[in-house]
């Protein structure tokens, strides 16, 4: 689905370190390497999908790219500009492009406004809807394309399900008529039948508005049915990038064929005969990464070599871009 | 040791409509906290008697009668009278409308304005985080009284002097509570919705931080409401407060009070009992409603 020739977003070599412990009293000062050299583009219009465990660096990402934290170094270029140079005055128009989705349904309303002003406060500050009774109007509007009622605008967050916030948090997402919106885990506190409501939700948004997601997850079957492209992350660092189909189909990266091995398979019987891939160990800190590759201590395939030399995420196949020695 | 269930307000049952969930909360307040509920009548009365004082009292507070100094507590004067012939009864309900004045002005400006404070400085951090605190370090460094003193012996007295002398000290006192509490709201998600919108910083303090510190703030008011009171009087025990021939309770105290003890001992009894059951009904109100609404500060 990749339709324009410019992309809507770049994402190029960024690193995102914070400093822990140490004060004004010394004692020693660790760095986590939350986000350690990520680049990647988007495209208008499609939709990347974000996979890695718990603590691989892919939330941080997102938050670099809506400038909810400055990389350490880096750009993230939007619509031509790079935002990590702008300063806060000159991102505020910018912000608006840029919109997010949060996995916790209930932390990401404010508990003290109604739903309609949660709404109608964008429309208001960005002057999106100056007039206070055409904004009313234009809340009912966004309130009824989530999937709500218009008289749910009268509701606080706590009177409202899960699912139901989820909706509201996509209306104030969309009140900004944004370009891209970081979806980050939205689904994953949500039930299994109300993800299904909210994903569908999310794609006719996507075709209606040519929306561009940039979609986080643990869930792989989520991000297969959701995404043009996956991109896989461990430790701060992509390891493989390619189109759906290719990476599900034909993963090059062990720490992928791992992940994807460990899907499982609504058949038991097929479950209990197909050939499982077990990582040893646990994920290394990220305050103390190995050297070399960085998945070489768990990995099934490793030799000699990936314990001294960092792998490139290079092209091995058109578009199918993976960061390991032995691809 | 007994295991109590957590009573927060928010486990009582789900009622439909404010006013139901308002009326339930305060049937639940007054069985579980029955201090606090005798607390907070005195209080009500306190300033209901403030507010009618002009119905409530029998004579002017500031009325001499020469044929009557001094009288002990009668049928005509039920406190009896000072050594100016002044109602004594009629002084401490005139003088309660001091205290409530004081008391609620120097709660809400210095609740409110540390509350900001301490916000803004949670959400900016770093630096001005560093900066805020330190200053307020400074400040804190001081007891209320001296702090207090130094300001109206600066500014001079009188009730405005007197206000602003006792709500500086407590700023500093609100901000690190209200603080801590906004730094756990810092990161609630719905703030970094808000900075992604581009809303501007004075937005986001104002609109959705502050009103997620509400029940830290309410603590704060109750709490500050009987300390200011008692700061009121000792100032104005100490001859910095609020002047003669203005009622204040601190006042009562001194002066002919002192010296007269012996022959008219109302004088300062009265007064006295007043300043602490004042002060004794709002802490008490303040303690329970603040176990009520936060039970994890029970401690402090």
């Amino acid at each position: 689905m990749i339709t324009d020739a410019a992309p809507l977003l770049e994402v190029k070599n960024v690193v995102k370190h914070f400093t822990v412990g140490g004060g004004m009293f010394g004692g020693p000062r660790g760095i986590v390497r939350a986000v350690d050299g990520v680049s990647f583009t988007l495209y208008r219009g499609e939709t990347l999908g974000l996979v890695g465990e718990s603590g691989c660096g892919k939330t941080t990402t997102g938050r670099c790219v809506l400038q909810l934290e400055r990389a350490t170094s880096g750009s993230v270029v939007f619509e031509g500009r790079d935002l990590t140079t702008l300063n806060e005055t000159e991102l505020r128009p910018v912000r608006r492009k840029i919109q997010v989705i949060f996995q916790d349904p209930y932390s990401s309303l404010n508990p003290r406004m109604t739903v309609g002003q949660i709404i109608a406060e964008p429309l208001g500050v960005h002057a999106i809807v100056p007039d206070a009774g055409r904004r009313r109007a234009r809340v009912r509007e966004l309130l009824n394309r989530v999937g709500l009622l218009a008289r749910h605008a009268e509701r606080y967050p706590h009177e409202m399900s899960g699912g139901q916030r989820q909706r509201v948090g996509i209306a104030r997402a969309l009140a900004m008529e944004p370009a891209l919106i970081i979806c980050d885990e939205p689904v994953s506190a949500l039930d299994v039948s109300i993800q299904a409501q909210i994903i569908n939700l999310l794609e006719d948004l996507q075709a209606e508005y040519r929306l561009t997601y940039l979609f986080i997850a643990h869930d792989l079957a989520v991000v297969r049915h959701i995404s043009d492209r996956v991109a896989v992350m461990y430790l701060g660092k992509i390891v493989e990038l390619a189109d759906r189909k290719a990476l599900y189909d034909d993963p090059l990266h062990p720490y992928t064929r791992a992940l994807l091995a460990a899907v499982p398979i609504p058949d038991p019987e097929l479950e209990a005969r197909r050939e499982r891939v077990v990582l040893g160990g646990e994920v290394p800190s990220p305050l103390n990464p190995p050297a070399g590759c960085v998945f070489h201590p768990r990995c099934p395939i490793a030799i000699d070599r990936c314990r001294s030399v960092i792998p490139d995420l290079r092209e091995i196949k058109p578009g199918h871009w993976a960061a390991c020695l032995l691809a | 040791m007994a295991i109590r269930p957590a009573d927060a307000f928010t486990e009582i049952p789900e009622v439909t409509g404010r006013r139901a969930r308002w009326w339930a909360a305060t049937k639940d307040f007054v069985r579980k906290r029955p201090l606090g509920a005798i607390g907070a009548v005195i209080v009500l009365v306190n300033i209901i008697v403030a507010l009618g004082a002009d119905v409530f009292a029998a004579y002017d507070p500031l009325a001499t009668d020469y044929g009557a100094m001094l009288a002990r507590p009668s049928t005509a004067h039920w406190l009896g009278t000072d050594a100016f012939g002044r109602d004594v009864l009629s002084r401490i309900i005139y003088g309660s409308r001091t205290a409530m004045i004081v008391g609620f002005a120097c709660a809400f400006f210095g609740a409110t304005v540390g509350a900001v404070i301490g916000v803004a400085s949670a959400y900016f951090g770093g630096k001005v985080d560093l900066l805020i605190q330190r200053v307020m370090d400074i400040f804190l460094a001081f007891p209320l009284i001296i702090l207090a003193l130094a300001v109206v012996s600066i500014l001079g007295t009188g009730i405005q002097n007197v206000i602003f002398a006792i709500t500086v000290p407590m700023i500093p006192r609100a901000s690190l509570v209200a603080r801590s509490s906004a730094l756990a709201i810092r990161e609630m998600p719905y703030v970094d919705a808000a900075r992604a919108a581009g809303f501007r910083h004075q937005r986001i303090i104002l609109r959705h931080m502050l009103p997620n510190v509400m029940a830290p703030y309410l603590i704060m008011l109750t709490a500050f409401l009987g300390q200011a009171i008692l700061l009121e009087a000792s100032l104005s025990f100490l001859g910095l407060g609020v002047a003669e021939p203005t009622p204040a309770w601190g006042l009562m105290l001194r002066g002919a009070a002192v010296q007269f003890a012996e022959q008219a001992p109302w004088m300062a009894i009265f007064p006295g009992l007043a300043i602490s059951l004042a002060v004794f009904a709002f802490n008490l109100f303040g303690d329970s409603l603040r176990d009520a609404l936060d039970p994890r500060l029970r401690t402090q």
